[in-house]
């Protein structure tokens, strides 16, 4: 074994130009492949972790996913009657029995729970007219359930109860009516009420759409304002793992009929994104790598050309087809190995590069800078990427070498 | 002398197929017993290669067979083969062979190293003896380049030498030496078939040199025309 990798050597250090490409090639793949994956996995689990943070983990709400059947249906289910027209019947819109729901739900390990009633508002500070979102809450189970008092960046979550009519806004929406804490301002409801209300606390969670929409008032002043007393119309859950969201958020909507989405169902179109990001991101490197394999199928590919002789002589001497082979096998893994390490060292250094830029964007999520996402299993997913390209690159090539009769060649001459 | 025979062909024909068959030898059949230091001659193209390439076990017969110690090795198949020329043959090419990354030493080293029987200090020793021999211990270092054609020679036939094998098949070797260094490798050939029972095949045109061996085979035309 040691013979043959000083045979396999040889081959290469003769050849350091072809060599150092091949590897170059190799280290390239496996370095950019380190380096945009920090960054992606970094923007992507940022990303999620500010959705876990900010947004309840799941939102039941006064909705359903079928509109309901109609009586004469649910009667005559396969009969020849069709319904046309319909007006539904004007139903109170909320969560039947929610505070019942929401005790049912609490009941359960690892679960908090919190009522809110979300409607439209319009804010009116001076000359500025703003719609906006507001959300009743109950501050005590709200704090156990949303983030919103740690994002708060003025103010307190306890203003609403130590202040008659307090509400709180995303810092983008005090930003573009220009008020700020302590200001008063008018909330105009769809129903038609008019409620002067002080700023008691201002927010900011990163989540852009949050911050330039959002607010926040105690679940009563919500139900006056909305003119719809008692009323909940969504039920938010915080689960301590977050992964049976998904799963708690299917029974409890087949429980109760009321449409029920975990945060993955709420934020489906920017995390089909992550997937398309992601197969962009290993079909770039696997370019990078398909193109480093080309350079070590031909660098194994001349070698053996070149020492087609040396193939005849140590199959004289008594190798085997299966040591000719791994000679050649050992070359390609040898241009894989050093290449991946090379790859990582690239990698490693690439992403430093990265963590150092430093820029302002405001896209789904604010960021100064890459958020990088630094893990081995990236180091590990690179470096067996390119033993497999090294390894597939140099088997056709070994093959051929150890099938090469020695007596072709030596028939030949000179 | 009656030792037992170490190889044999028997009716051994080899037809190289094409267009155009070309028949390199015809109905071959030679015994060579142990210790016995034989040489093979006959006109360029009289197929004298092409025999020592069968003996070896790196070609196969068209017709006929190959039998090494009794057994039958033209049945064995390719992986068997190599084995049996690691472990028992030594072989000397026309025109010397040898790796050209690795020195001297490293080429004579490579056959040991690969039978992997001893130690990497011990091979390393037995190599130096073995250069040695041929006066080649100065040029142990050296790279095939760096040595004139004679002196590759004898490298090549020091690694043919290398794990002690039963058998030596050596086309030409002395073919670029000096009549004084083409002696010295001819008397190492007897001293190996008369002192160790090592049996040698040796290809030569000089008759002077044939006539030192135990018999000589003349070829003609592929086939055997005298022996004896
Ligand atoms: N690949 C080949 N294709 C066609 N003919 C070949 C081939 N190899 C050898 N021959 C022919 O086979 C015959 C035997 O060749 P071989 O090399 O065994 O002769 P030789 O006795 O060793 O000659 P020399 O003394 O010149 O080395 C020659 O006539 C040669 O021309
Ligand atoms: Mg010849």
């Amino acid at each position: 074994m040691r013979l043959i990798l000083d045979i396999a050597v040889t081959h290469l250090v003769h050849r350091k130009r072809q060599t150092l490409v091949s590897v170059l090639g190799v280290a390239m793949g496996v370095g950019f492949f380190i380096a945009m994956a920090a960054m992606m996995q970094g923007f992507q689990r940022y990303f999620v972790s500010k959705i876990i943070d900010v947004s309840p983990h799941i939102i039941m709400k006064d909705e359903f996913r079928t509109p309901p059947r109609q009586p004469v249906e649910q009667r005559y289910a396969n009969g020849a009657v069709r319904l046309l027209n319909v007006r539904p019947r004007d139903e109170r819109r909320g969560i039947k029995n929610g505070m019942v729901v929401i005790d049912a739900i609490a009941r359960q390990p690892g679960v908090a729970v919190a009522p809110t009633l979300a409607g439209q508002i319009f804010l009116r500070y001076g000359t500025k007219d703003v719609s906006a979102t507001l959300y009743g809450i109950e501050p005590d189970l709200e704090r156990r359930v949303t983030f919103l008092e740690q994002d708060l960046i003025a103010g307190s979550l306890n203003g609403l109860h130590t202040t008659a009519n307090g509400i709180i806004l995303g810092s983008g929406l005090a930003e573009k009516i220009g008020a700020s804490l302590g200001d008063s301002l008018s909330i105009i409801s769809p129903a038609g009420v008019i409620l002067k209300m002080k700023i008691v606390a201002i927010f900011r969670s990163g989540v852009t759409a949050k911050d330039n929409y959002e607010s926040f008032a105690l679940l009563k002043k919500a139900q006056i304002l909305q003119d719809r007393a008692n009323v909940i119309n969504q039920i938010r859950i915080r689960l301590s793992d977050i992964n049976q969201a998904a799963a708690l958020a299917r029974s409890l909507e087949a429980r109760y009929d009321y449409r029920t989405e975990s945060w993955e169902e709420t934020n489906k179109n920017v995390l089909g994104i992550f997937v398309i990001q992601n197969g962009i991101m290993y079909s770039t490197v696997s370019a990078i790598l398909i193109v480093a394999a080309f350079g070590i199928f031909n660098i194994i590919t001349t070698v053996i050309h070149e020492k087609e002789r040396d193939i005849a002589i140590l199959k004289s001497i008594g190798f085997n087809e299966d040591a000719i082979r791994g000679i050649f096998l050992l070359e390609g893994l040898a241009v894989g190995v050093i290449g991946t390490m090379i790859g990582w060292v690239l990698g490693y250094g690439l992403t430093e590069l990265l963590a150092s830029v430093r820029f302002s964007v405001e896209g789904f999520v604010k960021s100064e800078g890459f958020v990088l996402y630094y893990t081995f299993k990236h180091y590990l997913i690179a470096g067996s990427f390119a033993m497999v390209a090294s390894l597939a690159a140099s088997y056709l090539p070994a093959r051929k070498a150890a099938a090469v009769n020695p007596v072709d060649i030596i028939r030949g001459g000179v | 002398m009656n030792r037992k025979p170490l190889i044999e062909a028997r009716d051994v024909t080899r037809v190289l197929p094409g267009p155009v068959p070309v028949t390199l030898v015809w109905d071959i059949n030679l015994t060579v017993r142990q210790g016995e230091f034989i040489a093979i001659v006959g006109a360029s193209g009289s197929g004298k290669s092409s025999l020592l390439y069968l003996l070896g076990l790196l070609d196969v017969p068209t017709l006929g067979a190959i039998f090494f110690e009794g057994a039958n090795t033209t049945e064995l198949n390719r992986e068997a083969q190599a084995k049996m020329r690691l472990a028992h043959l030594g072989f000397v090419f026309q025109f010397h062979f040898l790796l050209p990354e690795f020195t001297a030493l490293g080429n004579v080293m490579i056959p040991m190293r690969k039978k992997g029987a001893l130690g990497e200090a011990e091979i390393e020793r037995e190599a130096r003896a073995l250069l040695a021999e041929f006066g080649m211990e100065e040029y142990a270092h050296r790279l095939p380049e760096e040595l004139s054609g004679g002196e590759r020679q004898r490298v090549a036939i020091a690694r043919a030498l290398a794990n002690r094998p039963a058998l030596i098949l050596a086309d030409e070797p002395t073919g670029n030496l000096d009549s004084k260094n083409a002696q010295q490798v001819f008397d190492i050939f007897k001293r190996m078939a008369e002192k160790n029972g090592q049996t040698v095949v040796v290809v030569t045109h000089e008759t002077h040199l044939a006539r030192q061996t135990h018999r000589q085979v003349q070829l003609l035309d592929g086939r055997i025309a005298a022996n004896g």
